[in-house]
């Protein structure tokens, strides 16, 4: 069984077609990538995936149960964590906090009102931290971390409820481009280690057929392409997206 | 009641709501394009009913009258733009918290104002020329001054439409109220715009006060009153739609005149008397219109809340310094009853601290690492108040069971009221929990056979050995101490850590699983609990309550507490309770115009001072190295 299969999935903001009739799925480990040029529907997908927005129609399956509608924090208990395209943490929390908020739900501790927050998962906390390369800042305040540091720390509350499925909205947004690699390669390291699914935006091409077991493309909200690099790169139609919006795959060849 | 009863109740009410709309539509039109809730409107309305009296009275005749509304709704309109210019443009980029506090300064000052300007009795003014009798209709006599109010509400929406609507300034206001941005990029000259709109607003409010004369006396309280009237229906109708304002004037007039048409009913096994309840109606309605729409009947949703404008630190354990100074202190306040044997006044300012200090910190519990910028805490301190002191008077019961009593009551209370107001954030959520505090203040106002109406409860004086001041005292100290280290307790516990999570960002904080309007609400509750412990004590220490417990003055006195000592620290909220509480009885004593001086210390605040003492302290302490 797939992890997550959209099933004609559909949204619109009054007038605008956001989301059109999507269906595609995604297997145990698969890393996915999902493309397409801004205002395709990426951003609208996720925010449906992860509960943020109920669709107008359509199913959401995850491990065959249909979740479309649910609340985001019901949908994260079953296992879909995620990151959002525009980084958030708590900002008065330290790093190592940020993280042991998510344990501490995780946990179903959260109405706890006596023992120190600070005491709870500590280990934990640490270990995910140290995944992510992030353990020497574990006790600054996260406000003052660099912005590729909060992506860091963003990955690492997700990863706190050991999800099935990664959602990761632009992981790379506003890095370098060496920065960029190697976030992508930490977190292909993770789905390889742990056997997590993963849904990802990316702008860089070079990122995403480097990296992505399969590709999907969006555009005015329809799915216009499914397939591993090769088929992508040759598909006419994201071609004509593609350089539609001055885009070229030019420098992405393997 | 007869059909011919109901259809005049109806005509009533459409008169009543055109004072409410005009009212309501101003504080609308400046919130949407200035984004500033002005507390200060009701105020504005209580100008205009002075300022037409002394025409109508000064110049008399036709022209005193009508030419005096007309001239109330210019200086009125004036007036607001001398405010937007000296004050509001300083603190448009302010947090809502602090543009809230500078506009209800001016509603002190104003208050003050009026009172040296006026004096404190009511003036009722003339009957309006050309309107002085009656017509009769459905077999009643309704003044035909109220048949020329039905339709001057209206008349008003009329013309507010055509100018949004024809006008080169109404496309402007209403460029302006959808996307801020695009001001600028019409190349509009933004303060001119926002000038002339809280003129345009002021003259509204004015006009509606100045309508008003020949109907109510001119009186010192209409302020805050106007102010809670147009909340509601502003909270409604929905903020900044004009035609939403309407609609919902007609809503909340219709259901007040209804309340009062019906009546007494006696339903066989009880009999209920319907106009004591306009105001329980008044808050259902508000509360349907919430349930199904959260931003009012014809109002749009609001984008993504504001963040907080100060980053905040992370909250730290006490160190060994603090801790220390803790001791210190609470070993000096044991000390407090034996010092004060020469002057018995020192126990009880002692006490005045220590309610404050329980007030204050439940405050800033939500507040603070809430987020929730509650201007109605008062009714929680006041349901606690007057649960322990109606429990002595009807019931007879010991001082232990109505201290306990008082916080469950208060929990209740904010259980209700927190459960809709987390709903909502930022300007939303502060209008709304004003306006349940007004609510439970008019329900204690004018439930008089129950709660004693203006006079209050007297007599709750507590047994021995608590009748003497020192042990009186030490009991307030313990329960004080207790309700700050229990929230202290509660902040640094995952619930605290769930609370800011939810504040800090709360699509984060629900996609690791919290729930987060639950959180906020059980805080809103804790926050509820804990001041209603003060309330209780408040009400054995003074022997006598009123409904000045409840007031919208004592919310306000919370929030400058807070800011006082610094929002963003764990220790400003009894710095500041502490430093208030002793500057109010003392140097506030002294004048009888301690408004405009509370006025004068809230914008100073504001304007130079938005850190409070422990924030300032602690950055001081911080750039010296320190750590605290
Ligand atoms: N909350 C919203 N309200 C109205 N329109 C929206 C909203 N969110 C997205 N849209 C519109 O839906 C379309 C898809 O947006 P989005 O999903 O953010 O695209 P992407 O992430 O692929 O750049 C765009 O045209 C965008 O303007
Ligand atoms: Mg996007």
């Amino acid at each position: 069984m797939s992890v997550l299969e959209l099933r004609g999935l559909t949204k619109s903001f009054g007038g605008v077609h956001a989301v059109r009739d999507v269906s595609f799925s995604i297997g145990k480990g698969e890393f996915l990538a999902m493309i397409g040029p801004n205002g395709a529907g990426k951003s609208t997908c996720f925010n449906m995936i992860n509960g943020q927005l109920a669709p107008d129609s359509g199913e959401i399956l995850v491990e065959g149960r249909n979740i479309a509608g649910l609340a985001p924090r019901d949908i994260w208990r079953l296992g879909v964590g995620r990151t959002f395209q525009v980084a958030a943490t708590f900002g008065s929390m330290t790093v190592i906090e940020n993280v042991q908020v998510a344990l501490i739900s995780h946990a179903r501790e959260t109405y706890r009102l006596w023992r120190p927050a600070a005491s709870h998962h500590r280990a934990r906390a640490l270990e995910l931290l140290a995944q992510v390369n992030m353990q020497d800042a574990a006790d600054r305040p996260s406000r003052e971390l660099a912005y590729g540091d909060v992506k860091r720390v963003e990955l690492a509350i997700a990863l706190a409820n050991d999800p099935k499925l990664l959602l990761m909205d632009e992981p790379t947004a506003g890095m370098g481009a060496g920065e960029r690699h190697g976030l992508i390669e930490l977190v292909k390291r993770l789905v390889v280690e742990r056997g997590i699914s993963v849904l990802f935006t990316e702008h860089s091409m070079d990122v995403v057929f480097a990296f992505a077991d399969r590709i999907i493309v969006l555009a005015r909200g329809r799915l216009i392409a499914d397939g591993n690099a090769a088929t992508i790169r040759d598909n006419a139609q994201v071609r004509e997206v593609y350089f539609g919006t001055g885009k070229t795959f030019a420098g992405a060849a393997p | 009641m007869t059909l011919n009863a109901f259809l005049f109740q109806i005509l009533n009410g459409l008169s009543s709501a055109s004072g409410l709309f005009l009212i309501a539509a101003g504080l609308s039109l400046i919130f949407g394009v200035t984004r500033i809730v002005n507390l200060a409107h009701g105020s504005l309305y209580m100008l205009g009913t002075y300022i037409a009296y002394t025409f109508a009275t000064k110049i008399g005749g036709v022209t005193g009258f009508w030419g005096g509304i007309i001239a109330t709704a210019l200086i009125v309109g004036l007036l607001g733009a001398l405010i937007e210019i000296v004050l509001l443009r300083r603190i448009y980029r302010a947090p809502e918290l602090f543009q809230l506090l500078a506009t209800f300064a001016l509603v002190l000052v104003i208050n003050d104002a009026a009172l040296w300007l006026w004096g404190p009795a009511d003036l009722l003014g003339p009957r309006a020329p050309g309107f002085r009798g009656a017509v009769e209709i459905l077999g009643r006599r309704l003044p035909t001054y109220d048949l020329f109010l039905i339709v001057i509400g209206p008349l008003v929406l009329l013309a507010l439409h055509l100018t949004l609507t024809r006008t080169r300034f109404g496309r402007l206001i209403r460029a302006a109220t959808q996307d801020r941005e695009m001001v600028g990029a019409l190349g509009v000259n933004q303060a001119v715009l926002f000038t002339s709109v809280f003129a345009l607003g002021a003259a509204l409010a004015g006009l509606g006060g100045a309508l008003q004369i020949a109907r109510e006396p001119a009186n010192l309280a209409t302020d805050l009153i106007a102010l809670g009237d147009a909340f509601v229906v502003v909270v409604v109708g929905g903020m900044g739609s004009i035609p939403g304002a309407y609609l919902a004037a007609v809503i909340i007039a219709e259901v007040r005149a209804l309340c009062v048409g019906i009546g007494t009913v006696d339903f066989g096994f009880v009999t209920i008397n319907f106009s004591k309840f306009t105001l329980v109606a008044e808050f259902l309605v508000m509360a349907i219109v919430l349930i199904v729409r959260p931003f009012g009947l014809l109002g749009k949703a609001q984008g993504a809340v504001r963040s907080i404008a100060e980053p905040e630190e992370p909250i730290r354990p006490a160190t060994p310094m603090l801790k220390a100074l803790g001791v210190v202190v609470l070993v000096g306040l044991l000390c407090l009853p034996l010092l004060a044997q020469g002057s018995p006044y020192l126990l009880v300012l002692g006490i005045d601290v220590l309610i404050a200090v329980i007030f204050a910190t439940s405050l800033h519990f939500i507040m603070g690492p809430g987020g929730m910028h509650s201007f109605g805490h008062a009714a929680y301190f006041g349901l606690g108040a007057y649960g322990a002191a109606l429990l002595v008077k009807w019931l007879a019961l010991p001082m232990g069971v109505a201290l306990i009593a008082a916080p469950l009551l208060a929990l209740c209370g904010a259980l209700l009221f927190g459960w809709f107001a987390v709903r909502l954030s930022g300007v939303y959520l502060a209008m709304l929990t004003l306006a349940f505090a007004q609510i439970v203040w008019a329900a204690v106002f004018q439930w008089e056979g129950f709660t004693g109406g203006s006079n209050g409860v007297i007599g709750v004086w507590p047994p021995a050995p608590f009748d003497k001041s020192w042990a009186y005292f030490l009991l307030t100290l313990v329960l004080a101490v207790a309700a700050v280290l229990l929230l202290r307790r509660f902040l640094f516990a995952p619930f605290g850590y769930a609370m800011r999570a939810g504040r800090d960002s709360p699509l984060r904080a629900e996609a690791i699983g919290i729930d987060v309007k639950r959180v906020h609400w059980l805080a809103f509750g804790v926050a509820g609990l804990v001041c209603g412990i003060g309330g209780g004590l408040f009400a054995f220490a003074k022997g006598s309550i009123s409904p000045e417990t409840i007031h919208i003055n004592r919310s306000i006195d919370g929030l400058v507490m807070v800011l006082l000592g610094g929002v963003q620290t764990l220790t400003g909220p009894i710095a500041g309770a502490s430093v208030f509480a002793v500057l109010h009885d003392t140097v506030m004593r002294q004048t009888e115009y301690w408004r405009a001086l509370m006025g004068a210390i809230i914008l100073l605040l504001v304007l130079t001072f938005p850190q409070g003492i422990v924030g300032a302290f602690a950055s001081l302490w911080r750039k010296a190295g320190g750590r605290l």
